[in-house]
């Protein structure tokens, strides 16, 4: 992407398809990325990647994190190291079969409405189920993404932002064939009340990986009209 | 020069901010741009950064607390400036100082506007306490609020404040303006408009040995909802005294064949059926007031109070006069299992026309309900309990329950009250064995 002067540079997504990537690691090399951004070195970019097991907690956990239900010694049989993050949100589980999402993006200066930009995400992630048949929606109070019926929703993409002077960080977490099991870890956003489930098991088949990423890229451009 | 730093606007409908960090603290250098704090809204944390370069002077907002949009949250001095020497948090004059509307509240000691210099040399330690409930309030308005007052010549203390700690927020301000109030004479209210209600003493004294926590959503939404009533409906409560012998008997009788059928056959199940075919009696028991309308529901759709662990939440069965017994029993049994696992529908909890709670659960003789907003009368259940009571001039032992109806007297005097309570006795008292 070479716009880098024009205004524009956000008109077109890039998009860096990292694999797996260690969370300590992802959080540096995005670091780098929102530094890059803001200097306008590159436009609007999303990284797509996953995760090998780990429990990351939000801003507003800080110190206390009473959402963990496992003991730090099931954690460490687990092999499950927990993380401190700048992220919005409470504590969530990241780990294989989960699509994770970077967005940086500089919401300056027309786009300065963080819940527009939460709902916006939560948009993408809706049309990129919508790819695979699934009908995915929001609960009122409730960030995130969600399937099921009424009243019996079940999450399948978690949100959690950071915004520094409008450059965005941290994103969305999609469920497509995450170890569901792992999230009795922890009770996940600290919402008691309501399950995860993965698109897999809303199918009851597997999804490959590619294809999800390639969804949740299109449910971008639709969703920031970046296409 | 100072730069007042105030809650960013961080999305159109965000009306307020969690600081979650301070980054700098009072003392410390600071440019413009840099980043100055960290806030939480939502899924969403953001990092502001300072709107001009100096010195942090005074952070007025500790980590963790929440304020409107706007609210001066820091100032930022001068490089040369000195620092609050009252230290970090103290309620500190509000910059710019604004004259006080009432002139009773200039004579109050604690007003940190007038510059003069003070007869005797200010002790160190921490500033005085506000004199007055109302420099409180003015101490903690914002600087909009407090313009907007100083613009429409308000006495902010006038004003009922629902933001934190009572404090008045723009738009109290400005409903309060729109509301004509400020127009009229403090002192002199009109006949029949409510006094302007003070601002209730706070809840708590710097210092006092006691636990804050944040009131969840369901806690809030209750909390609103009952002082929204109460100042909406006069309430007021009749209690009549039901034998429950007879129901007792039928229950006895057609519990068996209610379980066959997998429905548990219950006292609320009767008081429900017996409830939905007075109210078809008596329309007025079935309304709401819309300003000098009254609205006569042709549905009765019948809201019955569940506790939950923590507060609790009225499912209403739509048209429940449609059911016969089995239909009830099991429309009860199936909301009240969803209320208390969480699985109710937005839908089944809203368009109730008249409600039904029963404080007897947890031994109460009898309850005096608060009525749930727009209906207009609410029927609280006591508890089941053997009495001693007179029954033809000869005394007996029987099953007695005492019922309160509250109504809003707008639309129901005693008499309806009482003719709409006894109608409902008769029912219970002589239930058709037949409907069960």
């Amino acid at each position: 992407m070479t716009l880098s002067s024009q205004p524009a540079a956000r008109t077109r997504l890039s998009v860096l398809r990292w694999g797996v990537v260690d969370y300590a690691d992802g959080l540096e090399r995005q670091k780098a990325l929102v530094e890059e951004r803001r200097a306008g070195r590159i436009g609007d970019t999303l990284v797509l990647l996953e995760h090998p097991p780990v429990i990351t907690l939000g801003v507003k956990t800080r110190g206390k994190s009473t959402n963990i239900l496992a003991s730090p010694a099931d954690l460490e049989r687990e092999g499950v190291p927990v993380f401190e993050t700048g992220r919005g949100g409470d504590v969530t589980y990241h780990g294989p079969g989960q699509l994770v999402g970077y967005p940086i993006f500089d919401l300056n200066p027309d786009r300065r409405d963080v819940h527009r930009y939460v709902r916006d995400l939560e948009q993408a992630l809706i049309l990129a189920l919508a790819e695979f048949g699934v009908e995915a929606g929001r609960v009122q109070g409730l960030t995130g993404v969600w399937v099921g019926p009424a009243g019996r929703e079940e999450k399948i993409g978690a949100i959690g932002v950071r915004i520094s002077r409008w450059i965005t960080s941290h994103g969305f977490a999609l469920n497509v064939g995450t170890d569901l099991s792992r999230f009795g870890l922890i009770v996940p956003c600290g919402i008691a009340d309501h399950g995860v489930t993965s698109l897999e098991r809303v199918l009851g088949r597997p999804v490959p990986m590619p294809d999800v990423r390639d969804a949740v890229v299109r449910g971008f451009e639709r969703a920031f009209g970046t296409a | 020069m100072a730069t007042d730093v105030v809650m960013p606007q961080m999305g159109e409908s965000i009306a307020e901010g969690t600081i979650v960090r301070w980054i700098k603290h009072v003392g410390d250098p600071i440019d413009k741009d840099e980043p100055l704090f960290e806030i939480s809204t939502d899924k969403v944390d953001a990092e502001i950064p300072s709107p001009g370069a100096g010195v942090l002077v005074e952070i007025k907002v500790k980590e963790g607390e929440t304020v409107p949009v706007n609210s001066v949250v820091a100032v930022i001095g001068a490089a040369g400036d000195k620092t609050s020497s009252a230290g970090v948090t103290s309620p500190a004059a509000p910059a710019p100082p604004v004259p006080p509307v009432a002139p009773a509240a200039l004579a109050s000691p604690a007003t940190p506007a007038s510059p003069a210099p003070p007869a005797s040399p200010v002790p160190a330690g921490p500033p005085a306490e506000p004199a007055t409930l109302d420099d409180l309030r003015r101490l903690r308005s914002s600087p909009v609020v407090r313009k907007i007052a100083k613009e429409h010549g308000v006495d902010i203390g006038q004003i009922n404040g629902t933001g934190i700690a009572g404090r008045v927020t723009k738009r109290d301000i400005t409903a309060f303006i729109d509301s004509g109030a400020a127009a009229r004479p403090a002192t002199a209210p009109a006949a029949g408009r409510p006094t302007p209600v003070g601002p209730p003493p706070p809840a708590f004294q710097p210092g006092e040995n006691v636990r804050l926590e944040k009131m969840g959503v369901m806690r809030k939404k209750i909390a609103e909802h009952m002082v929204m009533s109460i100042h909406t409906s006069p309430h007021v409560y009749s209690a009549y005294e039901i034998d429950f012998s007879r129901i007792d008997q039928i229950r006895q009788n057609k519990k068996a064949e209610y379980e066959a059928a997998g429905a548990k056959l219950t006292y609320t199940a009767f008081i429900a059926k017996a409830t939905v075919d007075t109210i078809r009696q008596f329309p007025f028991s079935n309304a709401s007031i819309d300003g000098d309308t009254i609205v006569y529901k042709r549905d009765v759709n019948l809201g019955i109070a569940v506790a939950l662990e923590q507060g609790l939440i009225v499912p209403v069965i739509k048209n429940a006069d449609e059911r016969n017994m089995l239909g009830l029993c099991r429309a009860i049994q199936d909301l009240a299992q969803r209320a208390r696992t969480k699985q109710l529908k937005p839908e089944e909890v809203q368009g109730g026309t008249f409600t039904i709670t029963n404080p007897g659960i947890f031994g109460a003789l009898f309850g005096l309900p608060i009525i749930s907003q727009p209906q207009v009368a609410i029927l609280g259940v006591g508890s089941v309990d053997k009495r001693v009571v007179v029954v033809d001039d000869m005394i007996a032992v029987r099953p007695m329950c005492y019922m309160t109806l509250g109504y809003d007297h707008r639309l129901i005097d005693g008499a309806d009250a009482g003719r709409f309570l006894l109608a409902l006795k008769d029912r219970l008292q002589n239930f058709d064995e037949s409907e069960v």
